[in-house]
């Protein structure tokens, strides 16, 4: 398969359903069943065993058709489809990657909880098998758009007896099954994004389990890649960028400069560009086939980038710095780094460095498997997790 | 265009890199030995050179791989004053077949050349080349025009802080709208080392007294355009020096044991060798992406590219060499240890070609963000 076929294809595609016409669903489902969703996934699951870089041709090709809100649909795009093409059984794979792409059904992460954030192994929700069903109690946090979600992908403990990486197994949760209850969690900017999740007595049958028993932790591996290369990669065809906001703001209020916010305007610009010089080239060396290590990094510097130049913002801002849009308590209708005024948006970057992993764990994670630094003496590997402190 | 290396580039730098860590253990490489092989052997003198003069017609990405590795091992070669820097001033001018013999010379290794301005010149104080005209109006004293190229007449002057003097055999010096080509041999030359901090890269005062000089025009921007791509490429050079110091102090805090444990399992210390990664991460994409914008030609673009990496990698060489230092503790203010060496050219770097501030400020007027009134 290359340019010209992908070509083809698309030409093909499109003389068979003319976007104008056709229901944005019956197209999206339709680009699925073509091999247009993912080119690079397999025949017959939204795939042409494509390379990679093939992709964004098809994107190109394809703008302006109806599309799929990635961002409504960001955490089953991201997390959830790798990871279920990478674990899941045919069945999974046939049931759940079509209506995930189209956005038909809607996914959330059921990973962090309120006693495991950074350690996230040591997770405490409990699933127990009976018969052919699992049966799960506990609490999760920070699960974004979980009231709109038909699944979650969840982590739980499934055996006690054995150090905590070793006890988990990894679950598709069905989101409407009775014991799962959804409450939304206010935060710093008034609205609430993120929910917390309260499953009790939850049963789910054996065969929404994705990967062995015990294999949890594994299979969560490829869905927090993702999810790192999700957050810091940030959308290249978005032209809109936090550097890029201050910028116009700085080019249209010439009476809010000053000498000092100049020279440090002019850093962050700089910072912006080595952010996207490496975004850009990190994008490249996925394209190639050859995913560097970088990417584990990008998040690190996204995260400092919009910290630094929305705070930036509001200091130059002034008079009108003081002020606040909305404080009102409402649900969020999706994830918007950059959206709304100045102060939504320094509040908002806070997060940046918290979600998806923090960046002390992020560090961590570059020093150890980048630059292959030694851990931490760790006083929990060996030790079976019913035994740990908490 | 890419950010990445082409094969061709990775094969170049695996031959520059066999042969430096051959002959170029840092402090003890004996520099015009060295520079012998590089520039005949491996023939980086001519990497820019182009293929009628006897040069590879390469592009700037390819000599961008060279100062890599030339940085790796800061080797105390003249490649960026010679192969970059006055090759590229030679290139701009008018006739080139007017100066076919030198860049013959040049490419085929057989000669070595500087550009006799002070090495801290920024490429944004303009006029550059009424600036070192007019600070040298009242000492040069030429007889000729030197637009007009006309054979026979002399330059008289001195020019402070060279660097590539030292190895040069011809000295190309900014006169008005043109570059006087002197010989280092000629009796009216005199080229006096300074006690430099980089004793890697040392610079010297250059005095010509009634020298004999060949001058040919240049286009009057040339001068500045010619310390940008200087400055542009680098920024490899830079890449490079960070990447040794952060390998070999990854490499040094795995080794050395203290309370018990590697000093590198501390979680103070593993965080600052992630962020500094991160810098060079950045330093890559920059420096690539000035390389490759140079090679597309001279552009807004270049223009813009090489102020964004030169704001970032000379500051990042310095913080990488620091880190080093530091972190490699007593060991690593010893003179024994070679970390003080790209300690020095980090140093020497950041400075040289224009500073990161200087270049911050270029994008004011580049990119539009402008002052306050």
């Amino acid at each position: 398969m290359d340019a010209t076929a992908v070509r083809e294809r698309v030409a093909a595609f499109l003389a068979e359903h003319d976007p104008a016409t056709t229901d944005s669903t019956e197209f999206l489902r339709a680009r699925f069943d073509a091999g247009l969703a993912w080119v690079y996934f397999p025949v017959g699951l939204g795939g042409l065993d494509a390379p990679r870089d093939l992709q964004p041709l098809v994107e190109q090709l394809l703008r302006g058709t109806p599309d799929n809100n990635p961002g409504r649909i960001a955490i089953g795009l991201g997390m959830a489809a790798p990871t279920i093409l990478t674990y899941g059984t045919e069945h999974q794979k046939q049931r759940f990657l079509r209506p995930l792409y189209t956005g038909e059904e809607v996914w959330c992460q059921l990973f962090s909880e309120p006693g495991a954030g950074s350690d996230l192994a040591s997770l405490a929700t409990r699933a127990v098998r009976d018969g052919d069903e699992w049966v799960v109690d506990g609490q999760k946090v920070w699960t974004s758009g979980a009231h709109l979600s038909r699944w979650g992908i969840l982590v739980a403990r499934t055996d006690p007896d054995v150090p905590k990486h070793r006890g988990i197994t990894y679950f598709i949760c069905d989101m409407h099954a009775p014991g799962v209850e959804v409450r939304p969690l206010r935060q710093i900017t008034g609205e609430a994004e993120f929910n917390e999740v309260f499953l009790t007595g939850v049963r789910l049958s054996d065969d929404l389990r994705l990967g062995p028993v015990g294999d949890g932790w594994r299979v969560a591996q490829t869905t927090l890649m993702n999810e790192r290369v999700a957050i810091g990669g940030g959308n290249p065809n978005s032209r809109r960028t936090m550097v890029g906001i201050l910028a116009d703001t700085w080019r249209d209020r010439p009476e809010l400069r000053t000498r000092d916010l100049h020279q440090r305007l002019l850093k962050l610009w700089v910072d912006g560009e080595i952010t996207r010089l490496t975004g850009a080239r990190l994008r490249e060396q996925l394209a190639a086939g050859q995913p560097g290590p970088e990417g584990s990094g990008m998040k690190l510097l996204f995260a400092k980038l919009h910290q630094e130049a929305s705070g930036f913002e509001v200091e130059l801002l002034r008079d009108e710095g003081l002020e606040y849009d909305d404080w009102s308590f409402r649900r969020s209708d999706g994830v918007d780094f950059l959206g709304r005024g100045a102060g939504y948006r320094y509040l908002r970057a806070k997060g940046n460095s918290i979600e998806g992993g923090t960046s002390e764990i992020l560090r961590n994670i570059v020093a150890e498997r980048v630059l292959g630094l030694p851990s931490e003496p760790r006083v929990d590997k060996d030790v079976p997790w019913k035994d740990l402190p908490r | 265009m890419t950010l990445l290396y082409t094969e061709i580039e990775e094969q170049l730098r695996a031959a520059v890199r066999e042969l430096l860590t051959d002959k170029a253990t840092p402090g003890a490489a004996d520099g015009g030995e060295l520079w012998k092989v590089l520039a005949r052997d491996i023939g980086v003198a001519g990497l820019l050179i182009p293929e009628e003069f006897g040069g590879a017609g390469a592009s700037a990405r390819e000599a961008a791989v060279v100062l890599e590795e030339l940085g790796r091992t800061v080797a105390p070669v003249p490649y960026l004053t010679s192969a970059v820097l006055a090759t590229r001033a030679l290139l701009t001018a008018a006739d080139v077949t007017d100066i076919a013999d030198l860049l013959e010379r040049l490419a085929a290794g057989e000669t070595t050349a500087t550009l006799a301005v002070p090495f801290a010149s920024s490429p944004y104080r303009p006029p550059l080349a009424a600036r070192v005209g007019g600070d040298a109006s009242e000492s040069i004293d030429r007889s000729g025009a030197p637009e007009a190229a006309v054979v026979g007449s002399t330059i008289s002057g001195r020019i402070a802080a060279v660097a590539g003097a030292d190895m040069a055999d011809t000295l190309l010096v900014p006169v008005g709208a043109g570059l006087a080509v002197v010989s280092a041999d000629d009796p009216g030359v005199t080229v006096t080392p300074v006690t430099s901090l980089d004793t890697t890269r040392p610079i010297a005062t250059v005095e010509l007294s009634s020298a004999s000089a060949r001058f040919i025009a240049i286009d009057p921007s040339a001068l500045q355009d010619t310390l940008a791509f200087g400055a542009g490429l680098l920024a490899s050079e830079q890449l490079g020096v960070a990447e040794w110091c952060l390998t070999s102090t990854v490499g040094y805090l795995r080794e050395r044991t203290q309370f018990a444990r590697p000093v590198g399992s501390f979680q103070a210390l593993k965080h600052r060798l992630a962020d500094l990664w991160l810098e060079i991460v950045g330093a890559r994409a920059a420096a690539r992406n000035a390389a490759d914008q140079l090679a597309s030609g001279w552009s807004h673009a270049a223009r813009v590219a090489v102020a964004v990496a030169q704001a970032h990698c000379g500051a990042v060489a310095v913080h990488a060499a620091e880190e080093c230092v530091q972190l490699h503790g007593g060991i690593g203010m010893t003179w024994e240890h070679p970390a003080h060496l790209y300690l020095k050219r980090a140093k020497t770097s950041e400075i040289a070609l224009g500073t990161p501030g200087d270049h911050r400020e270029a994008l004011a007027d580049l990119v539009d963000l402008p002052g306050p009134a």
